[in-house]
């Protein structure tokens, strides 16, 4: 850590920086899938990774059907709405065979999704194979810029940074400023209440976990930009993002947004200056530590419970 | 004596259905099966401490912890670097560049025994600390949590991230842990070679009367005051609270008893696999032990045992036959499990016991096989 010059390490910063913005990114994603169905739901929903691998295999393949039919330079718009929407049709209907039936038993339905997850990883194997896919990005993906000689800049990243901007922003639209949002924070704070008013709770579910399940599948298709696709891809990933829903506050968009930014940031500088495996103990340790002094998250709101 | 008889074995008919599993274990397995099926059973019996501790801490404390795997790992490493530096003798290293210390150490360049090594030279104190070292970790994570009042959701997440960590951590720092490959090549304890035969039996022996012993204990501390305590923090924890009693340091004993019983299976698992790897640490593998005591049945303690045979035996079978169609199993069984049978094996058994009044008609000699069953029960212990 000490024989860099104070340039050099700005430089490395700046990038390293940029990269954690990148991982930011895709782990905001995940996490605000997992913000809906864990914060506002209860649910803990240990499959989540596997709806984001559902996103990416799909924009894998549509790349390959693409590439097929010589559209590589536009599919990565339709790629990015069928990941959503298949993740969401999934996701429904998992809530209606599994996932209402276990409401009220937070813990079991940790188990059956994780038995879930282990289905699904099987059925990545089978239909795509154990090895690991990558999409055929559009060229106007590739490269990099430099805003200086000795910073580059991946496009890609630039591009799913926006995209998660865009998810992020909507997904605020959505739950705060319209009424279906309304309809789901209403059934979440008292269902009873809620249900005395004509919302049809039930339905309203449904469509909460199917939502948190759908924009899981937009994290899969902005992942597949920065790296490649396996079976087991999303549960790599299902740890960190519950690390950021606790950490940032169960029910708090900012919390997750915050805590997302702190962890990807973290992870990725400090595995610039110590090994990849150290960077992240690092991180998960001073998670694990900042929880158990305040358990509440960061961004909690305080509530009388 | 009578009390403490009952207390111990559950009365007549809990100490029926640990005889039959006694038989099975001491008499029946080793007759009929060969050494290598009894060394695998061996390894399930190691797995099966890690369903009774989560028998005493999910299914009666109602804590779900996704780490026992961490405990069972650490009893089994600290057993494994005792092990380890008994097989790096100067005399059998002496290719090394630094001969008397591990193989994977000489390999990373490490030129001395680091100093949390040190304890592990001698065998009384590795003992202590297979039981130790795992505990305090409980210890801290409880009263971390606990104290806090962090529970259910919240505390299943924290230790599933110090599982991940653990594992990362032992993975990443190859030269003081081994990494990956763990810790392997074990030969000897104390001149004693544990790789022949006859020392395959003994240690297959006293691990199904460690087991035993484990079981017993856990069933004390269920029949005791303090078990029942357990179930009232179970279901209502905040009625316990206000009646006086300090719910966290119940919580943080229980999770402390749990993780002791883990390290022991763990250390078990070291003496007879005779290897010791990160893949028995991690997040998978704790998961999977929650799993076989969700089959045996999470409130009963034999239930938890045959359950962790079961799920084992089935999955060597299949992983050997049809290694795809195994994730999908056992996936589904996760799912059948929590939607059909949450109370496992152990209920669905008493609810035929209950249904074609097998317990009446063979109450003399295994009327309950199950310690106990909410549903059914009517309350009586």
């Amino acid at each position: 850590m000490f024989d860099y010059t104070m340039a050099e390490i700005g430089n490395i910063v700046v990038m390293q920086g940029f990269s954690g913005l990148s991982l930011f990114s895709v782990l905001l994603l995940m996490a605000l899938g997992l913000a809906i169905i864990f914060g506002q739901m209860g649910v803990i929903n240990m499959a989540h990774g596997e709806f984001m691998a559902v996103g990416a295999y799909t924009t894998v393949f549509m790349s390959k059907m693409a590439v097929k039919y010589d559209i590589v330079n536009t599919y990565f718009v339709f790629a990015i709405l069928t990941a959503f929407v298949l993740a969401f049709l999934i996701g429904y209907l998992i809530e209606y065979l599994l996932i209402r039936h276990l409401y009220k038993r937070p813990l079991d339905t940790l188990l059956a999704t994780w038995g879930l997850s282990l289905a699904m990883q099987q059925t990545f194997r089978s239909i795509f194979g154990a090895k690991e896919v990558s999409a055929e990005l559009p060229e106007w993906l590739l490269g990099s810029f430099q805003p200086t000689p000795d910073i580059d800049i991946p496009i890609n990243g630039v591009f799913v940074m926006g995209l998660a901007l865009v998810v992020t922003v909507s997904v605020y639209m959505f739950m705060y400023r319209s009424r279906g949002g309304l309809r789901i924070r209403a059934t979440m704070q008292n269902r009873v209440m809620a249900g005395a008013v004509g919302i049809n709770t039930k339905k309203v579910d449904r469509l909460t976990f199917a939502l948190g399940c759908g924009i899981a599948g937009v994290a899969g298709a902005a992942f597949t930009t920065i790296a490649s696709t396996g079976p087991t891809t999303g549960s790599l990933y299902i740890v960190d993002s519950f690390m950021v829903v606790v950490f940032g506050g169960a029910a708090s968009l900012m919390g997750t947004i915050a805590s997302a930014f702190g962890i990807a940031q973290a992870q990725s500088i400090l595995q610039f200056f110590m090994t990849s495996s150290m960077g992240k103990v690092a991180t998960l340790m001073t998670i694990v530590i900042i929880l158990m002094l305040r358990p509440e998250g960061l961004f909690a709101s305080k509530v009388r419970k | 004596m009578n009390v403490l008889s009952e207390k111990l074995l559950g009365g007549k008919q809990g100490a029926v259905g640990l005889a039959i599993l006694a038989l099975l274990l001491f008499v029946v397995f080793p007759l009929w099966l060969d050494l290598f099926r009894l060394g695998l059973l061996g390894k399930y019996v190691t797995y099966a401490f890690v369903a009774i501790s989560l028998v005493l801490l999910w299914g009666n404390g109602g804590i779900l912890s996704l780490g026992q795997g961490m405990f069972f790992g650490l009893g089994g490493y600290c057993m494994a670097m005792f092990l380890k530096l008994e097989a790096s003798d100067p005399v059998s290293t002496k290719i090394q560049s630094t001969p008397g210390i591990p193989d994977f150490m000489d390999w990373n360049q490490l030129t001395a025994i680091p100093f949390f090594w040190q304890p592990f030279k001698s065998l009384p104190l590795t003992l202590l600390l297979v039981l130790l070292v795992p505990t305090t970790l409980a210890f801290i994570i409880g009263f971390a949590m606990f104290k806090r009042r962090v529970g259910g959701v919240y505390f299943a997440i924290i230790t599933q991230a110090i599982a991940l960590i653990l594992s990362i951590l032992i993975v990443g720092q190859q030269g003081y842990t081994g990494g990956v490959n763990g810790i392997t090549d074990l030969k000897t304890m104390l001149g004693w070679d544990i790789r022949t035969d006859s020392a395959k039996y003994i240690l297959y022996f006293t691990n199904a009367g460690l087991l035993i012993g484990c079981m017993l204990l856990a069933r004390y501390i269920l029949t005791s005051k303090f078990g029942m305590l357990l179930l009232a923090m179970r279901d209502k924890e905040e009625r316990v609270r206000f009646s006086g009693y300090d719910v966290s340091n119940f919580k943080i004993f229980i999770f402390c008893v749990a993780a002791m019983i883990s390290a022991i299976g763990g250390a078990m698992f070291t003496l007879q696999i005779g290897f010791m790897s990160p893949s028995f640490v991690g997040i998978v593998p704790s998961i999977e032990m929650v799993i076989f005591a969700a089959v045996g049945g999470r409130m009963s303690l034999i239930g938890a045992v045959y359950g962790t045979l079961l799920v084992n035996f089935g999955k060597t079978m299949f992983s050997e036959t049809y290694p795809e169609l195994w994730l999908f199993l056992m996936g589904g069984l996760f799912i059948a499990v929590v939607m059909f049978f949450p109370d496992g094996l152990a209920g669905v058994y008493q609810k035929y016991a209950d249904k074609f009044n097998l317990g009446g008609l063979a109450a003399k000699y295994f009327s309950k096989f199950t310690q106990w069953v909410p549903k059914n029960s009517g309350g009586k212990l």
